[in-house]
């Protein structure tokens, strides 16, 4: 018999704070980048109403306060109602992720009776062209619009969330002026990580350095702009990780502060985790005290023991984290990896490698695969 | 800032007394502040109906012996409003 392993109650005392309820991976768009795993056809046992319900529940008491429901798309459950509603009960601060298809001021006044703090809708492009090619659906993008002045009038603090790749970010100055429009507190300009379908189609979404940089030039002279005519509204540029020095702190360390359920159950320590080469905990199977404290799953990342070198002696080891394990994974077929975002990686060069591809590719870039249910068949292994 | 201002937290934040983390945390889309004691003590006193001389009266009260206190709360009401916290209520 081998040592017990420590648990996360020895390496570190905290509770989860954050609860992502993925409710669905059903989903009427077809995004090239959505980050849900890319068999995620061979995943359609949902979690049931009740089952949703005791998930919260035990995620509340175990100190969760921040909840998203996302998905796919969460307003394909016709209990989410339901389940925001139970949600603000327990004292969970509710966020809802959409891409605002499904809504209509029925529902808006349902969620908001219901007890629904926020609502993030997400934009595909500045115009509805861009939008329909992106989105895979030519009527989402005036749906959106419309869903999101509606939003904004029932008195929601209104966030939008932009992902931005090659094909959108160059109109990135029409996005911003649109989502001005809206009348939106706050706009997550979000560059495209390259995750589950995005990874697949990183040749055809990831920018080039000339585009990036004009997109941070704009976002500059946008936020000088909105703070002349005092217009608060916020802009968050998200940095795509290729074009970064160092890594994130993925998630705020791995089993740290967030828990992402699956439709199915699955707890993950975060919604691109899937893709890992490693078995996850179900719900149905454990309470989520025991995943979150004491499976091999969340405790496998914990803490500095697994670090592999250059990050197991780097100072910056507490502020990344040695970076995300889905990118290392991705790209070095080893979870445990430095991930290569990372200058000091000694495998760097296969980032260097994607970003002059992106240097080379016409703004076409490569095709792109739609995310949807058939093509999402040919990566089920069942 | 002058004393007759009625300040509410900002639409659609919510402050929260949190017993896991024995604190008083904000929380808003997708983020919380975790607050001390006394952020707590001030944040929980804006109903909408104080204003900012009411909340300096009430924590008075319940800290008679707190020096410094008005300063003090002026000083983090400015601060959270500059955070984008707060917002000064409009007219009625
Ligand atoms: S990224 Fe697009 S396809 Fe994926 S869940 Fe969101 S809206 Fe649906
Ligand atoms: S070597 Fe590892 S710990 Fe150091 S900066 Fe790079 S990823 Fe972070």
């Amino acid at each position: 018999m081998s040592a017990p392993q420590p648990t996360h109650r020895d390496l570190s005392a905290g509770a989860p704070l954050w609860l992502l309820a993925e409710l669905t991976y059903r989903c009427p768009l077809q995004c090239p980048y959505c980050s849900n795993p890319l068999d995620f056809a061979a995943h359609r046992n949902e979690l049931t109403t009740a089952e949703w319900v005791e998930t919260m529940r035990q995620a509340r008491a175990m100190g969760a306060v921040q909840l998203g429901f996302s998905g796919g798309e969460p307003l394909v459950r016709d209990d989410l109602e339901t389940l925001v509603a139970e949600a603000r009960q327990l004292g969970f601060y509710t966020n809802l992720i959409t891409s605002a298809l499904g809504l209509d001021e029925a529902r808006i006044t349902a969620l908001r009776d219901a007890g629904l703090d926020h609502i993030q809708i997400s934009l595909q492009a500045g115009d509805a062209e861009v939008a329909a090619a992106v989105a895979g659906s030519p009527k989402a993008h005036a749906r959106k619009l419309a869903m999101a002045r509606a939003v904004k009038a029932a008195g929601y603090p209104m966030v939008l969330n932009v992902v931005l790749h090659r094909h959108n970010i160059d109109d990135l100055d029409a996005i911003i002026a649109l989502c001005d429009d809206l009348g939106a507190d706050a706009v997550e300009l979000a560059n495209c990580q390259m995750y589950g379908w995005a990874q697949l189609n990183r040749a055809g979404l990831l920018p080039s350095r000339a585009q990036l940089e004009a997109a941070e030039a704009t976002t500059a002279r946008w936020r000088e702009r909105l703070a002349a005519r005092g217009r608060d509204m916020r802009l968050l540029f998200v940095v795509p990780d290729y074009y970064a020095e160092r890594p994130k702190a993925c998630m705020g360390g791995w089993g740290a502060i967030f828990m992402t359920v699956a439709p199915d159950g699955a707890v993950l320590p975060c919604h691109s985790a899937r893709e890992l080469p490693m078995t996850f905990p179900n719900v149905r199977d454990q309470s989520l005290a025991a995943i979150w404290y004491d499976s091999d799953a969340f405790n496998r990342f914990r803490g500095e023991a697994w670090m592999p070198r250059p990050c197991r002696d780097c100072d910056e080891r507490h502020q990344d984290y040695g970076g995300c394990r889905c990118q290392a994974y991705l790209l070095t077929g080893d979870p445990a990896a430095t991930d290569p975002v990372c200058a000091l990686s000694p495998q760097h060069a296969l980032i260097e490698d994607a970003r002059e591809e992106a240097e080379r590719a016409g703004r076409g870039g490569g095709e792109l695969v739609m995310r949807n249910r058939r093509e999402s068949q040919v990566f089920c292994r069942e | 800032m002058n004393d007759a201002s009625v300040y509410t937290l900002r639409p659609g934040w919510r402050l929260q007394w949190e017993q896991a983390q024995e604190r008083h945390v904000l929380l808003y889309p997708e983020g919380m502040v975790q607050l001390n004691a006394s952020a707590g003590a001030v944040l929980e006193l804006l109903d909408g109906e104080r204003d900012v001389g009411a909340v300096i009266a009430a924590l008075r009260e319940r800290f008679p012996e707190g020096e410094g206190l008005e300063d003090d709360v002026r000083e983090f009401l400015a601060e959270a409003l500059a955070q984008g916290w707060i917002r000064e209520r409009e007219a009625p």
